[in-house]
C-alpha cells in the first residue's frame, strides 16, 4: 500500500509542462527544442520555466526549418540523446516529412537496430480557434500510414502527462498531436458557450510526479451498450456532450494511441454494442477513421448491426470565417447517431 | 552514453547557443552598432559580377543622412512629387494597420499583423518596380497592396472575412490575394513564396517576357529549406527576380542571431550561391529605393537575381498573438539608430523645402480619415462571426475547378446539418 500521489489541478498544458519537467529532471539525454520554445517558453507556454532551469543546451530555440529541427533531432539521438522537438504547429509539420518518413521512422529497421530515433515530436493540432487553413489541421492520418512511428494524442491533461511520459520512454519516433483547442478547457462542441476551465474536469487532478499511461491502451470515457463511439483528442469531449444531449446508451473510446492501436478494446465494445461510428475531426477520405472503420469490420463483421459510420471534418481546406460549419458539432453528431440507430 | 570521460588529452567541447543582447528591462545602448556613414557605400554597375561586389553584403547602403539630406552615389534623385507620394502610402499603411490592430482588439477579427517601422521596405520597393512585375511577399508587406494603390475596403473585407471578402472568408485576416495587382496569395507557412518567385521569374524568362518577379521573406525564414533551394535555383538559371529579405531583428521571439546573423549577415548569404547581394537601411525609403531599381534593372538587363537585406526593426509585436515585452527589452524601438522610415522621409522632404508640418498634418488627418471611411464601408459587409459571411456552399467549391461526388455528397450533409441546425 502506498500513499495516494499527490496531486495538483493542472490544465493541459501545465499538464506537458510538468511531463517535460519530471523527465528532464531526471534523465539529463533529454533536450527540447524548437521555434520559440527557449526563452518564451513556446507560443502556446508549454515549455515555460523549462531553460531557466535546465539551462540554454537542454532547452533551446532552433532557426525556423522544421527540416532541420527533426534532422538535427535524429542527429542527437543517434548520439544518445533524447530529443523532444516541438513544431510550433502541426500545419507547419510538412516542410519534415523526409525527416520523419525517411528517416526518424526507418532508422531502426535500414540498421537493423544499430541506430534508433527515440525522438517525440511535439505538436499542436486542429482546430477550433478561427486559425485558417494553416493553424487548424489534424495531419496525423499522414503519420499513422507510415511504419515505423507511433502517434498518440492526449484528450485530457491526466493523460496528456501520463502519455507524453510514456512517449518520451519509449525508444521509437512518436508524434506527439496536443488539441490546442482544449489546452485551456474541455469543448463541448457548442462554440457559442462560454468556456469552462479544466479546474471543474475531474481529469484536471494530475500527480505532481512521475507516472505512465502505456502507449497503446485506450480509455473507455463512457461504457454503454447502445453503439460504440472510436475518437481522441477534443473530440472526445464533442462526442460525450452530444451522447448526453441524445441521452443515449453509447459506450466511448478515447483511442489516446492511434498507433499501436488498442484493438481488444474496440473489438469486445463493437462486439458487445453491434454498432460503431468513428468521429474525428481531419477530413473523412483516407482519413485514421478509413483505417478504424476497416479494422472493425475485418474483426467484427458478424457482430455488425449497421454499417460502420464515420463523422468527420469536411474533404475541403480548412475555412476561416465557416469555421463552425465545417467542424463536426453536436448536430453533425447528432444526425449521425439517429442514422446509426436506425440503420 | 554523454557521461562517457573525455577522450585522450583533448578539451571537452562546449555547445554555443545564441542569446540576444537585450532581455525585458534591460536598458538598451547601440552606441557599438556600425550603421557607416550615409553616401559611404560605392554604387556599382548593374552588370557587375557577384564577387566584385561582395562588400556591399557587409555594409549598409545609406541615402539619407542625419540632416535630412541624400547623399552619396544611391540617391535615386527621385521628383518631390514621388517623394510626396511613397510618404503618403507609407503613412497610409501605418494608418490602415493601426486601425486593423484595433478592429481585432475590438473583436471584430480573429487576428492581425502590423508592419510598423516596416512600410519603407514595402512601399518604396513597390515605386521602384514596375506596376505589372509580380510580387511574391510574406504576411507583412500590406505596403506593396497599398503602395499600388489597391482599395482598402478590399482588404478590410478579407481581414474581416466577411461576405465582400474576394477569397470567400477562407483565409485568416491578412493572407490577401490580388492577382491584379501583380501580388500572389499570401501562405501561412513560411518562405514558400521563395522558390515560387523564381519560378515565376524564369517562365517569365523562358517566355521572352520583360515583366520581373520579386519576393519578400522575414530573416527568420531565411532558415528554411525553401529560402536555399529558391537562391540555387535563382542562382542556376539566372532568374530575373528580386528577393527581399526583412530583417527586423526578430521571428516572434526569437532574434536574428537564430537564423545566423551572429555569423555573418542575410546579404552575404547571396555570396554563396553566386548572386548579387546588397545591404541597405530598410528604414530609409530613398535607399531600400535605389537597391530595388538597382536589382530590377540588373534583372532586365539578363544578369540574374539579386539578393537584399533589408535591415530594419519590427517596431511592434510579432502580431496580435503575442507581447513583445515578455522577450525583448522595449527601449530597443526606442533607441533604434537607424529610426523611423516615415519620420526620415518626412524631414527630407522639409529639408529641402518640398513639405512642411502643416502639410504633414493635414496628410495624416487625410490618411486616417480616408481609412475610418474604408472601415465604415467594410464594415458593412460584416465582422468576422456576425453571420454576414459567405453561403456556407462556397466552403466546397474551388477545392477542385469541378466538384467531384464525395465533396457533392457532403455538401448535401452539410445542406441537411444547417437545415436541422434550425439556424
Ligand atoms: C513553416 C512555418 N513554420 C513556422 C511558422 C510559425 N511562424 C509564423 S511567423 C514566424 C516567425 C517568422 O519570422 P520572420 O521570418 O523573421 O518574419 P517576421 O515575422 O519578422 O516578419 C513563425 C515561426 C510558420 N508560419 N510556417
Ligand atoms: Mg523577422
Amino acid at each position: 500500500m502506498t500513499d495516494a500521489p499527490e496531486t495538483r489541478t493542472m490544465n493541459m498544458i501545465q499538464a506537458i509542462n510538468s511531463a517535460l519537467d519530471i523527465k528532464m529532471g531526471v534523465d539529463p539525454d533529454i533536450v527540447v527544442m524548437g521555434e520559440d520554445v527557449g526563452f518564451f517558453g513556446g507560443v502556446f507556454k508549454a515549455t515555460e520555466g523549462l531553460q531557466k532551469k535546465y539551462g540554454k543546451t537542454r532547452v533551446f530555440d532552433t532557426p525556423i526549418t522544421e527540416c532541420g529541427i527533426i534532422g538535427v533531432a535524429v542527429g542527437m539521438a543517434a548520439y544518445g540523446l533524447r530529443p523532444v522537438p516541438e513544431i510550433q504547429f502541426a500545419d507547419y509539420i510538412y516542410p519534415a516529412l523526409d525527416q520523419i518518413v525517411s528517416e526518424a521512422a526507418r532508422l531502426r529497421y535500414r540498421s537493423a537496430g544499430e541506430f534508433t530515433a527515440p525522438i517525440t515530436v511535439r505538436s499542436p493540432f486542429g482546430g477550433g480557434i478561427f486559425g485558417g487553413q494553416t493553424h487548424s489541421q489534424s495531419p496525423e492520418g499522414i503519420f499513422t500510414h507510415v511504419s515505423g512511428i507511433k502517434t498518440v494524442i492526449p484528450s485530457t491533461p491526466y493523460d496528456a502527462k501520463g502519455l507524453l511520459i510514456s512517449a518520451i520512454e519509449d525508444n521509437d519516433p512518436v508524434i506527439f498531436f496536443e488539441p490546442k483547442r482544449i489546452y485551456n478547457g474541455p469543448f463541448d462542441g457548442h462554440h457559442d458557450r462560454p468556456v469552462t476551465p479544466w479546474a471543474r474536469h475531474p481529469a484536471s487532478a494530475v500527480p505532481t510526479g512521475h507516472y505512465r499511461i502505456p502507449l497503446g491502451q485506450a480509455a473507455i470515457v463512457r461504457p454503454g451498450e447502445d453503439v460504440t463511439i472510436l475518437t481522441y483528442g477534443t473530440m472526445v469531449h464533442v462526442v460525450a456532450a452530444a451522447v448526453a444531449e441524445k441521452g443515449l446508451d453509447a459506450e466511448i473510446i478515447d483511442l489516446r494511441t492511434l498507433v499501436p492501436l488498442d484493438m481488444a478494446t474496440i473489438e469486445a465494445s463493437v462486439k458487445k454494442t453491434g454498432r460503431c461510428m468513428v468521429v474525428h475531426e481531419a477530413t473523412k477520405t483516407s482519413g485514421f477513421g478509413a483505417e478504424l472503420s476497416a479494422l472493425v469490420q475485418e474483426h467484427c463483421f458478424h457482430h455488425l448491426e449497421a454499417p460502420v459510420r464515420r463523422v468527420t471534418g469536411w474533404d475541403t481546406p480548412y475555412p476561416h470565417s465557416l469555421e463552425w460549419a465545417y467542424y463536426p458539432g453536436p448536430v453533425r453528431l447528432s444526425l449521425a447517431l439517429d442514422k446509426i440507430m436506425q440503420d | 552514453m554523454t557521461s562517457e570521460e573525455p577522450r585522450r588529452n583533448l578539451r571537452p567541447l562546449s555547445l554555443h547557443v545564441p542569446e540576444p543582447r537585450f532581455r525585458p528591462g534591460d536598458p538598451v545602448d547601440f552606441a557599438d552598432f556600425d550603421r557607416g556613414r550615409a553616401g559611404a557605400v560605392p554604387r556599382p554597375d548593374p552588370d557587375v559580377s557577384p564577387e566584385a561586389i561582395r562588400e556591399v553584403a557587409y555594409s549598409l547602403v545609406r541615402v539619407l543622412d542625419d540632416e535630412g539630406q541624400a547623399v552619396g552615389p544611391w540617391n535615386p534623385r527621385l521628383a518631390p512629387e514621388r517623394l510626396i507620394g511613397m510618404l503618403r502610402h507609407m503613412a497610409l499603411t501605418r494608418a490602415y494597420d493601426d486601425r486593423m490592430y484595433r478592429a481585432q482588439r475590438q473583436g471584430k477579427t480573429s487576428f492581425y499583423m502590423k508592419s510598423t517601422g516596416e512600410e519603407a521596405t514595402s512601399v518604396a520597393a513597390a515605386y521602384a518596380l514596375d506596376r505589372d512585375d509580380m510580387c511574391f511577399p510574406s504576411y507583412r508587406q500590406q505596403g506593396l497592396l497599398i503602395a499600388r494603390d489597391w482599395p482598402l475596403v478590399d482588404m478590410m473585407n478579407q481581414v474581416y472575412s466577411n461576405r465582400g471578402d474576394r477569397l470567400k472568408g477562407r483565409q485568416m485576416p491578412i493572407m490577401y490575394s490580388a492577382r491584379a495587382a501583380g501580388f500572389f496569395s499570401i501562405s501561412g507557412n513560411l518562405a514558400t513564396q521563395y522558390p515560387q518567385a523564381v519560378g515565376w521569374a524564369m517562365a517569365s524568362a523562358s517566355k521572352g517576357d520583360t515583366r520581373i518577379a520579386a519576393a519578400w521573406c522575414g530573416e527568420g525564414s531565411t532558415a528554411e529549406g525553401d529560402f536555399h533551394s529558391a537562391l540555387t535555383f535563382a542562382s542556376v538559371y539566372r532568374a530575373p527576380v528580386v528577393l527581399n529579405v526583412i530583417n527586423n531583428q526578430w521571428a516572434i521571439s526569437s532574434f536574428s542571431g537564430f537564423a545566423g546573423a551572429e555569423a555573418t549577415t542575410f546579404a552575404a548569404r547571396a555570396i554563396g550561391y553566386g548572386i548579387a547581394g546588397l545591404r541597405v537601411d530598410g528604414n530609409d525609403a530613398l535607399a531600400v529605393h535605389a537597391a530595388t531599381e538597382w536589382a530590377a534593372d540588373r534583372a532586365r538587363d539578363g544578369h540574374g537575381p539579386t539578393l537584399i537585406e533589408h535591415f530594419t526593426y519590427r517596431a511592434e509585436g510579432h502580431s496580435t498573438s503575442d507581447d513583445p515585452s515578455k522577450y525583448r527589452s522595449a527601449e530597443e524601438r526606442s533607441k533604434w539608430p537607424l529610426g523611423d522610415p516615415i519620420a526620415r522621409l518626412k524631414q527630407h522632404l522639409i529639408t529641402i523645402g518640398a513639405w512642411d508640418e502643416e502639410r504633414q498634418a493635414a496628410m495624416d488627418r487625410e490618411v486616417a480619415e480616408e481609412v475610418r471611411a474604408a472601415a465604415k464601408e467594410a464594415e458593412q459587409n460584416g465582422i468576422l462571426g456576425e453571420g454576414l459571411h459567405f453561403p456556407f456552399s462556397t466552403m466546397f467549391e474551388d477545392v477542385f475547378e469541378e466538384m467531384p461526388w464525395h465533396l457533392e455528397e457532403q455538401l448535401g450533409e452539410m445542406t441537411e446539418e444547417w437545415k436541422a441546425s434550425g439556424r
